[in-house]
């Protein structure tokens, strides 16, 4: 345990040196409570930078959602999303019969908190792509948890899809107001409303 | 006085004004009474902390001689631009063009400076990453906003790394009857137009009553601006025995430096205020960024290297 902790706070702290990043908390200060993140996905790196953002304690009990399909190749990673990062792994390529909303409800229901990247997928372009509906099931199934928007600033441009060395750009994430579902609302009113508030936190556009 | 004399005499005198205000700083603070807080007061301490450690630097790199210098510069520019490309938007056609911002023309730069090839060093970025990284973006076969894009990466060089290296690249100007003193050159520049962003804040903080462009910087005033210029010109005028300058060569040459420093925080807050930021990053406490620190010295060095080189070198 002693030496997963030691691999996370380095982890952590190199992915912080690097990227000089800097976390603004538009929407209240950090909380202990249970929350689902839902930051914007662009590089592989994204969940480990919103994850070294969270204060020590907070990183402790929140959880990165993970696709089984890629962390599960080979040893490496996959000691270091089950013991390193206590990731929530998700079948992507099983369908239903694998009930992924189950699995992250479970982590809620214990107290955890979750990093969920909406969108499904990594965003190769600019702006942010629909979201899938997971976010919405999740929120039905867990009524009472707070979801917050996280914009990720950057690291997909220092870092995009088959470079070997970064671009030394300094990255932001702004955390935002909390929503929740709303009484009676559907699942396109709120994946509507829940995109438009994580895109209001990116910075203006040219 | 020997040229180490000098610099020690300069660098005790500027840590004494450094005790100085950083007794005022605490003596504003402990008038405000226990409890109180105001933001004004906290910040300037914070930027009285973060000069300590400014001059600090600038001391130990002084210390290393003309590589310390170097490497101390070219750090400058890599934060500054680092801070500027954060802040720009460009695209996924440019990356390539940025790694060579980064990783190849800034270090050249530099490189040339330490091995004297002036001739190089003056057109490495106006021409030739002038040519080549339009190139570059353009085999990344994306149209969108193209010369906009180009015009950034190109301006970010300029600005971080070409402008800032002609800092120590004072290095290498050999003026008959100082050698061995450039170092003073450097003190002279960086204290005159350092002083002169101090003193526009003092005298703005107390004087301050008339904006001067608030669509640009909301904290600027005419009254900041005269008053701030005019008595750093005076300081420029009164170290005018650490440079080859007569007082009166030094006085006209401190009042033009300090002019061009005040256009380039102007010209950058433009570019801020068109991205929507206070600042360019969080680098130094109280002062923001390291581009928002070194902004007027990236107006005012090639402008002071050039008189100094078309005047003083024959």
């Amino acid at each position: 345990m002693a030496l997963e902790n030691f691999i996370a706070a380095a982890l952590c702290s190199f992915a912080k040196l690097l990227t000089g990043v800097r976390a603004r908390w538009l929407g209240g200060l950090p909380d202990k409570r249970v929350r689902i993140y839902y930051p914007n996905h662009r590089s592989h790196g994204d969940f480990l930078l919103v994850w070294a953002s969270l204060p020590t304690p907070l990183r402790k009990s929140t959880r990165p959602v993970a696709g089984a399909d890629y962390w599960l190749q080979g040893k490496l990673r996959s000691y270091l999303i089950h013991r390193v990062f206590h990731g929530v792994l998700i079948d992507r390529l099983g369908g239903r019969s694998a009930d992924p909303i189950g699995h992250m409800s479970e982590a809620l229901v214990a107290g955890d908190s979750l990093i969920l990247f909406p969108e499904g997928t990594r965003n190769l372009g600019d702006g942010l792509l629909p979201f899938k509906s997971g976010l919405y099931h999740l929120a039905r199934a867990n009524p009472l948890v707070e979801m917050v928007p996280v914009w990720i600033e950057n690291l997909g441009r220092a870092m995009p899809k088959g470079c070997l060395v970064p671009l030394p750009l300094l990255c932001t994430l702004t955390f935002g107001q909390p929503i929740t579902l709303q009484a009676g609302e559907n699942k396109d009113t709120f994946l509507a409303r829940a995109r438009q508030a994580l895109l209001d936190l990116a910075p203006p556009a040219d | 006085m020997n040229p180490d004399a000098t610099l020690i005499t300069l660098f005790a005198s500027v840590f004494g004004v450094l005790a100085l205000a950083s007794s005022i700083g605490a003596l504003l603070k402990w008038r405000l009474g226990a409890g109180q807080s105001s933001n004004v007061v906290d910040n300037l301490n914070a930027r009285i902390k973060a000069w300590w450690w400014m001059i600090g630097l600038l001391a130990l790199a002084f210390w290393g001689g003309k590589s310390g210098v170097i490497a101390l510069f070219a750090f400058i520019s890599f934060q500054c631009l680092r801070e500027f490309i954060s802040v720009t938007h460009t695209r996924i056609g440019d990356h390539k063009a940025l790694m060579w911002c980064f990783f190849f023309f800034l270090p050249l730069q530099y490189w040339l400076i330490a091995i004297d090839w002036y001739g190089l060093f003056s057109i490495l970025i106006p021409v030739y990453a002038f040519l080549l990284l339009p190139i570059s973006s353009a085999l990344g076969a994306d149209t969108t906003r193209f010369l906009e894009r180009a015009a950034k990466v190109q301006w970010g060089l300029m600005i971080c790394v070409y402008c800032i290296s002609h800092v120590p690249a004072l290095l290498s100007l050999s003026i008959p009857g100082f050698a061995g003193r450039n170092l003073q050159l450097i003190v002279f520049l960086v204290l005159t137009v350092q002083s002169s962003d101090v003193f526009q804040y003092i005298w703005g903080k107390l004087f301050g009553k008339h904006k001067l462009s608030p669509e640009i910087s909301p904290s600027k005033t005419l009254e900041g601006l005269i008053g701030g210029v005019l008595t750093s010109t005076a300081v420029g005028a009164a170290l005018w025995w650490i440079t080859p300058f007569a007082a009166w060569q030094a006085a006209l040459i401190a009042l033009t430096i300090n002019i061009l420093g005040f256009f380039g925080g102007f010209v950058l807050s433009a570019i801020k205020r068109d991205r929507g930021l206070k600042d360019w990053g969080s680098m130094i406490e109280g002062h923001g960024g390291m581009l928002d620190r070194v902004d007027s010295i990236s107006f005012s060095a090639p402008i002071f290297f050039h008189i100094v080189r078309y005047w003083w070198v024959p």
